[in-house]
């Protein structure tokens, strides 16, 4: 079968959503009281939890910074996440995912009044269904903001994704797993509220044009997801007034 | 609740806008519009802008009454974990008597509590005092931990929680702004009723006439 032939409005996702449309979304604040901040975003069938402990001295003493504070996240997945049990704790994609988080939240993170102290963020992933790395990233955003430290702005995240030729929004495994025409291309990316870009990732093949057509269509899904976090924040201290 | 305008604001949010507004704590003024930096309540007076986080860890500041431990002595002080990040110094001379350089541990040995007011608060560290009224090492009574967030409800509209608590308890309370509390009374069972009382605070901080809500708990708990 010629998938490739096939016109854009013929397209169907696999779950009948839009190409710009995203999985039903649900963000809460505050959900682990021993915390300093802690945040749950949950896309669709992805759940992510974060915490946010600190600051707090850092150790290893040799790690620490007498100029600034660092940040330091850690990534896992739970064992029962997805259907087929994963080996719990750090391997080569947790270390990586954690690393590629802290570059995501770092340049809107303020860090320089806590000099030697370090900012630890765990984000768990409780249910698997792709867009992980964006889900925590937007769990660990909204985490660092109650936990009351100085932001300059929240990071928003997004998975975009070519399947075939088309371009959509927040990919499913299902559709991370596409096998027609070009196959699938995974361009994870972070931003700003004024659509500064973070963080991009990007897995397969795409033209630059289509890149930029990808990129494009990301802002108006980041925008949708800020307001659900926004309003997450806001909600966490309006319904205690 | 007050005069004052406040409103619930994340970072990165625009809180005003107009040349005419200054930027406090916890925001920033770029192209004239006044952008929170942190997570909380965002407050207006005289036009100085300022956001207060209502979550987080306790973040020291001058002139804050505190309670912390000795955790280490040097030859010229006392370290002091106050609950942050970074310890707090007393310093020998911030000592109201005589102190024999040779026998710090004297006054105060590692382990004991001591209440005391912060007299600088920098990247550098954060400076202790106990000269003054009510600060000095705790003899006795007891200490426990709330969210330092909710203290500024503990000790409520010019101290009238507070004063409740201790005219219905007879002991005497010291809040410590780092979130740790001091009750010392004549009884243990008023201690552990005062303890009681503000733990009931910190669970209903979000009703409105608490401090009447508090004297109805009292009445009941008199029975």
């Amino acid at each position: 079968m010629v998938q490739g032939e096939k016109k854009m409005s013929e397209f169907k996702r696999p779950d009948g959503r839009k190409n710009d449309e995203l999985r039903p979304i649900e963000a809460k604040v505050g959900i682990i009281p021993n915390a300093d901040g802690s945040a749950m975003y949950r896309s669709g069938d992805t759940v992510a939890i974060a915490a946010v402990y600190g600051p707090k001295k850092m150790h290893p003493q040799h790690q620490q910074d007498p100029s600034k504070g660092k940040l330091r996240c850690t990534y896992n997945m739970l064992s029962f996440s997805v259907s087929d049990r994963i080996r719990p704790g750090l391997n080569r994609r947790s270390t990586e995912i954690g690393k590629i988080t802290e570059w995501a939240l770092d340049p809107v993170l303020d860090l320089s009044k806590f000099p030697n102290m370090v900012v630890d963020v765990h984000i768990h992933i409780t249910q698997a269904d792709a867009g992980t790395r964006c889900a925590g990233i937007n769990a660990a955003s909204m985490a660092l903001a109650q936990a009351g430290l100085p932001m300059k702005d929240l990071v928003t995240s997004v998975a975009m994704g070519k399947l075939d030729r088309t371009i959509v929004v927040d990919l499913t495994k299902e559709e991370e797993d596409w096998e027609e025409g070009e196959g699938p291309t995974d361009i994870p990316l972070s931003m700003t509220k004024d659509g500064k870009i973070t963080h991009l990732q990007l897995d397969g093949k795409i033209s630059p044009s289509q890149l930029k057509e990808a990129i494009d269509l990301s802002r108006k899904a980041c925008a949708e997801v800020y307001e659900i976090q926004k309003k997450a924040l806001k909600e966490a201290i309006e319904k205690n007034e | 609740m007050s005069d004052k305008q406040r409103k619930v604001v994340v970072p990165g949010e625009v809180i005003f806008e107009g040349e005419e507004y200054l930027p406090g704590e916890g925001t920033e003024k770029k192209d004239n519009k006044i952008i929170s930096l942190k997570y909380g309540l965002a407050e207006e007076s005289n036009n100085l802008v300022k956001v207060i986080a209502l979550s987080g860890v306790y973040e020291p500041r001058r002139g804050n009454v505190v309670i912390g431990t000795v955790e280490l002595l040097t030859f010229n002080g006392w370290v002091i974990n106050i609950g942050t990040a970074q310890n707090g110094f007393l310093s020998l001379v911030e000592v109201p008597r005589y102190v024999n350089k040779d026998g710090l541990e004297e006054v105060m040995d590692i382990k004991d509590m001591v209440v005391a007011k912060i007299t600088s608060s920098n990247k550098r560290g954060i400076d202790l005092t106990i000269k003054g009224r009510g600060l000095g090492k705790i003899e006795e009574g007891i200490v426990f931990d709330v969210n330092s967030h909710k203290v500024p409800r503990i000790i409520g509209k010019e101290g009238s929680m507070i004063k409740l608590i201790k005219e219905e308890t007879g002991c005497n309370i010291t809040v410590g702004q780092n979130g740790k509390i001091l009750v010392k009374g004549d009884k243990i069972e008023n201690e552990i009723l005062a303890r009681e009382a503000i733990e009931f605070i910190t669970e209903k901080s979000f009703v409105s006439g608490l401090t009447d809500e508090v004297a109805k708990w009292f009445k009941e708990r008199k029975k």
